[in-house]
């Protein structure tokens, strides 16, 4: 880890897990206070927005479903990112950013499965359909797990970095379905009704505690993958001592 | 290229017959399915098409891992993986078609005793056999990304499976709703028909390239 003579970029220079360290360590108080105050704001939000007249109160789970969803499949959208950059750059921080990115995916896309189920039980009738957007989330989720344990599989993260980077590429045709499942098929999942090209449908005494939800969940994302690539590349490190550790003890003799 | 068809086909029908395995493997699925269910042949003979298709599905999954273990277990995996992109590409191409003449072509053939057996019409049986062709060698395309991925793993098989599941569910959606659109008069066969050959012809141009990416990156 000594440093270059070369002129970097400024992405480049991250690059550099002890400077990754180091910057991230100066951000992340900052962001962990703006996701905190974002998610108290939205919260009240919430719960102060008006109840629906059709569904009532059920309607605040929209709140902590829609953003849970998005973020699954933004989620998915950094790790396949970082998936490039493992192939074609071949940056080191990009495999542990779609290495750590995992786990917190599989939990928003739980989420997202969760309240829909609780949100569709009053609202449907039933607790699961096999239609295309459910059914399309949770192969988001399966495909989560599958790559978690491929993960797990490997001991040398080294080694599992590229596999798995081109399996999360080929994975990633499943984002598009996922957000176009409402529209190609009849679905009893509505359709989108805030990104869309014609603005959003949705009311704005909704619409902004959910944007509001939205920016708080992203930011806690971020939050939250900062800190767990910060302890990815720590733990890494405290293998690689080990092992040299143990070679030199080995080797003393 | 024909000869490595050849060497791949000879290896899986002589030693340890993985061809006869999957066939064995969709056989005791589908058979085991009137036992869960009870011997209601209407019952069985609509839900048959279903029935095979997922037999099918788990027989070709089940053989993946040997794609290229036994190339692993001898070395020349490493011989091919030398070649350059192009030739490396064509090759696995050509490894996942041979794969699925050894283990693809034999569950379509079987279909057909088991369409008898799950009491399906002559047309049923038809169109599942159809699908099956189309459907099966997108299967063995799309596996070997999964396999190329595992290739490395002491005990890769259950996790190629679940690894290429997920990827593979497209592929018995259309399958199955093409098989019974064959049957139930008012939906149209060809709609989902064309969507899984479209699928089929996506994967396999697809599959050689991501599982030559992963073998690149696993071997250095």
């Amino acid at each position: 880890m000594s440093d270059t003579t070369i002129s970097q970029g400024w992405f480049t220079s991250l690059a550099n897990p002890t400077r990754f360290l180091a910057l991230s360590g100066r951000v992340l108080p900052y962001l962990a206070t703006a996701a905190v105050l974002s998610l108290l704001v939205g919260l009240y939000m919430s719960f102060a927005a008006p109840e629906d007249y059709q569904q009532g109160i059920t309607v605040r789970i929209m709140f902590i479903h829609v953003p849970a969803a998005w973020l699954a499949m933004m989620c998915y959208s950094v790790m396949a990112i970082a998936s490039i950059g493992t192939l074609v750059w071949r940056h080191p921080l990009a495999d542990v950013a779609a290495k750590t990115a995992l786990p917190i995916g599989a939990a928003f896309t739980f989420l997202s499965l969760l309240t829909g189920s609780l949100w569709g039980r009053p609202m449907w009738g039933t607790w699961w359909v096999w239609d295309a957007r459910l059914t399309s989330v949770f192969v988001l989720f399966l495909m989560y797990l599958g790559l978690m344990a491929l993960h797990k599989a490997m001991d040398d993260p080294a080694r599992a970095a590229r596999p798995a980077a081109v399996l999360t590429l080929v994975g990633f045709i499943n984002i598009p379905i996922i957000k176009f499942s409402v529209e190609w098929w009849n679905t009893l999942h509505q359709p989108a009704s805030v990104i869309r090209l014609d603005g959003p449908t949705i009311h704005p005494t909704m619409l902004y505690p959910l944007l509001v939800m939205a920016l708080a969940y992203t930011l806690i994302f971020f939050t939250l993958h900062l800190m767990a690539m910060r302890n990815e590349i720590l733990r890494r490190r405290v293998q690689t001592m080990r092992r040299q550790a143990a070679q030199a003890i080995g080797g003393g003799r | 290229m024909i000869a490595l068809i050849k060497r791949d086909l000879a290896i899986a029908t002589r030693s340890g017959g993985a061809a006869m395995l999957g066939v064995l493997f969709f056989l005791a699925v589908v058979a085991v399915i009137p036992f869960g269910m009870g011997p209601d042949l209407n019952l069985l003979a609509r839900i048959g098409p279903a029935i095979l298709w997922i037999g099918a599905l788990l027989a070709s999954l089940l053989g993946l891992d040997r794609l290229f273990q036994a190339d692993r277990e001898d070395g020349s995996l490493d011989m091919l993986v030398m070649q350059d992109w192009l030739s490396l590409v064509l090759t696995l191409f050509v490894k996942s078609l041979a794969h699925w003449f050894a283990t693809g072509l034999p569950l379509v053939l079987a279909a057909p005793l088991l369409g008898l057996l799950m009491n399906m019409s002559a047309t049923s049986t038809g169109a599942v056999m159809l699908t099956l062709l189309v459907g099966t060698p997108a299967i063995s395309f799309i596996g070997a990304v999964g396999a190329a991925v595992a290739v490395v793993l002491p005990r890769g098989g259950l996790l190629v499976s679940i690894l290429i599941l997920p990827l593979a569910i497209p592929i018995l959606i259309f399958g199955v709703s093409a098989a019974y659109a064959a049957v139930t008069d008012p939906d149209p066969f060809w709609p989902p028909f064309m969507i899984l050959s479209a699928i089929a012809l996506f994967f396999a141009a697809l599959g050689p390239v991501a599982a030559a990416a992963a073998l690149k990156g696993a071997s250095d």
